[in-house]
């Protein structure tokens, strides 16, 4: 600071007094903090990553993995393992599998659909036979479509037949954003094959009967309870029963069809995105502890079809109608679904066709 | 000492300082933040190549919503551009209690998350909504329909015009008007031939800013529309659909139709702004 510094024209004869020192500093107080604060916004927007899980999920999981992760938590450190720190993210299936792939740093996935976690296999991010690391074709849970209707069902839908009556309005949402959805269309198709009608007709139908696409499950839940729009809700079996306990049961009803379909929304372990070995055994823990009693009584309260019930609570259990379950196999698998159905010009492209 | 002369025949030195400095920030920062992203999805369409992108676009439903993006937000920004002036007139000419609340609500459109609008225009306009429920009674339909595809995207286009217009209006002097009427021209003459002329580059500009933005709201959009092909699929869902579908190509050629038509309007608005200034002479 002897020198002199560049644009003062005569050198300074004496050391500067502190307050000299500092003027410049008191001058430049505004932009220091202003440059303080913004740091600290950007270093926000960085991921810490210490014993810590992302749990990337589909949407209607989010009250189940709550619970999850608190009773995870407490499983875990029981075990001697220093507290974790699990993160969920929810959002639409196939919109949670793109985000994995390009780049969202999830240790586990949990997802509606398998063809999803093979999205993310094919990116090479976890090994493409993960659907037989964990038991029930990685499936901790299943679930099945069932339909929602208004209170005392006046429009007298009992089953798949009943959806493309004139007049009847049905929500679902699209099966090219939801994997909820495509459910409903197999669910559908499976129908009209064991009921001798043209599965293709039937679907497409159907779809004219639908006034509003949502893009998730969540979002077509509201449209038709809250906005009041439609005859009935195909929906996941838990998110009726969901919608039945937060929305008041004297005012929907649901109704069982006769065939519907078995839905496996499986889990996997993200291989790329494991850090260290605590890591891998915090994720490892995390899956398998979902086909714990414990993790499977979650599942039934949470109005999922479990496998093991022994600490179920028995009314958990005992609420599920026995239903004819068809699974994806029968359709031949998703990687043959998906294209044929969901793929761009695919059959569900064809119904929106202008005559 | 003939490169000497070329090179400063090529850039005149600015009277003002800073120039070198600012300039290249202003070019870094608009290649990083504009230029980088619009020039990946080129790219990613070049790739692709313009014969497919062509076979992309070029299908029923594909044209079905891009027609109802751009004529519904052309509508959008119309419907704005005669209320927006209107709002900005009565806030920058008129003092009423209340006046400085309704000036900062103006900008609320811009600071609220657009998914929040779109439930709440839902929640308002659905069958039984506050206003949905009287419309429906009148037979009349808006949210899952066309309409309220309108409405939303005139909530979140609103305080382009009036932003752009308000300042313009403070700068009027009142004496142009005083000179209007003692000239003897009518109160309508003189906001037709005086006023609006001096508006109208402001106004285009909001207009605009209303219509670029509305092309391009999802949002807000997407809850209040039903999202049905052909009759209330917006674009950006098809891009969005396409992409649930892992169809990268195709999500860009949309993208790239949606930016050409963009340009193509937004260029046609800037003719007619030039035009209009060479008609009116000054601003």
């Amino acid at each position: 600071m002897t020198q002199p510094t560049l644009g003062s024209i005569a050198p300074r004869p004496s050391p500067m007094t502190t307050g000299e020192i500092l003027a410049p500093l008191q001058r430049m107080r505004p932009l220091l903090t202003w440059g303080a604060i913004l740091a600290a916004m950007a270093l926000g927007l960085g991921e810490s990553r210490a014993e810590t899980l992302l749990n990337v999920s589909y949407d209607p999981t989010r009250e189940l993995y709550r619970d999850v992760n608190a009773a995870f938590a407490d499983y875990w450190t029981r075990q001697g393992h220093p507290a974790p720190q699990i993160e969920t993210s929810h959002g639409g299936s196939g919109a949670q599998a793109r985000s994995v792939v390009e780049g969202l740093g999830a240790q586990v996935v949990t997802l509606a659909l398998a063809s999803d976690i093979d999205r993310i296999a094919q990116a090479g991010k976890l090994p493409a036979d993960w659907q037989s690391k964990l038991p029930h074709n990685s499936s901790p849970y299943t679930s099945t479509i069932v339909f929602l209707v208004r209170e005392g069902n006046p429009s007298g839908i009992t089953d798949w037949g009943d959806l493309v009556k004139d007049g009847v309005q049905v929500i679902t949402p699209n099966p090219k954003t939801s994997g909820g959805a495509r459910w409903n269309y197999l669910a559908a198709w499976a129908w009209a094959e064991r009921n001798g009608q043209d599965p293709k007709a039937f679907v497409g139908q159907l779809f004219r009967n639908v006034p509003v696409l949502d893009s998730g499950a969540r979002g077509a839940t509201t449209t038709f309870a809250q906005r009041g729009i439609g005859d009935v809700l195909l929906a996941w079996e838990n998110e009726a029963y969901l919608a039945l306990k937060e929305l008041g049961e004297d005012q929907f009803d649901i109704v069982v069809p006769s065939v519907s379909v078995l839905a496996e929304p499986p889990v996997a372990v993200v291989d790329a995105h494991i850090a260290n070995d605590d890591q891998r055994a915090l994720a490892e823990g995390y899956l398998n502890f979902l086909y714990s009693p414990q993790g499977q009584a979650l599942a039934y309260k949470h109005y999922y079809r479990a496998w093991d019930a022994s600490a179920a609570a028995p009314e958990d259990v005992a609420r599920f109608p026995k239903v004819e379950l068809v699974d994806i196999a029968h359709f031949g698998g998703w990687a043959k679904v998906q294209p044929e159905h969901f793929g761009d010009g695919g059959v569900f492209d064809q119904i929106y066709v202008p005559k | 000492m003939t490169g000497r002369v070329t090179r400063r025949a090529l850039v005149q030195p600015s009277p003002m300082p800073g120039f070198g400095l600012a300039m290249g920030i202003t070019l870094t920062m608009l290649s990083v933040v504009v230029l980088l992203p619009i020039g990946a999805l080129l790219l990613k369409g070049a790739d692709f190549g313009p014969a497919n992108i062509w076979e992309t676009v070029n299908r029923d439903r594909v044209w079905a919503a891009l027609w109802l993006s751009f004529r519904l937000s052309f509508l959008a920004a119309l419907f704005n551009l005669v209320f927006g002036v209107m709002l900005a007139w009565v806030l920058a000419r008129y003092r009423f209690p209340g006046r400085r609340l309704l000036d900062a609500a103006v900008d609320l459109p811009f600071a609220l998350p657009t998914a929040v609008a779109g439930i709440a225009l839902t929640a308002l306009y659905a069958p039984n909504g506050v206003f949905g429920s009287v419309l429906a009674s009148l037979g009349i339909k808006v949210a899952y329909t066309q309409w309220g595809i309108l409405i939303a995207l005139v909530f979140v286009g609103l305080p382009f015009v009036t932003r752009t217009v308000q300042p313009v209006i403070e700068e009027i002097d009142r004496e142009v008007e005083e000179a209007s009427a003692t000239l003897g021209a009518s109160r309508l003459h003189t906001l037709r031939r005086v006023i609006l002329p001096m508006l109208a580059p402001a106004a285009l500009t909001g207009f605009a800013l209303a219509l670029a933005r509305a092309v391009g709201e999802y949002g807000s959009v997407i809850f209040i529309a039903g999202n049905i092909p052909l009759v209330t699929e917006i674009a950006p869902l098809l891009i969005v659909i396409q992409l649930e579908e892992y169809n990268y190509d195709a999500a860009a050629a949309i993208g790239i139709a949606m930016l050409l038509i963009s340009f193509a309007m937004l260029l046609a608005i800037n003719l007619i702004q030039i035009w209009s200034r060479r008609r009116i002479g000054y601003v």
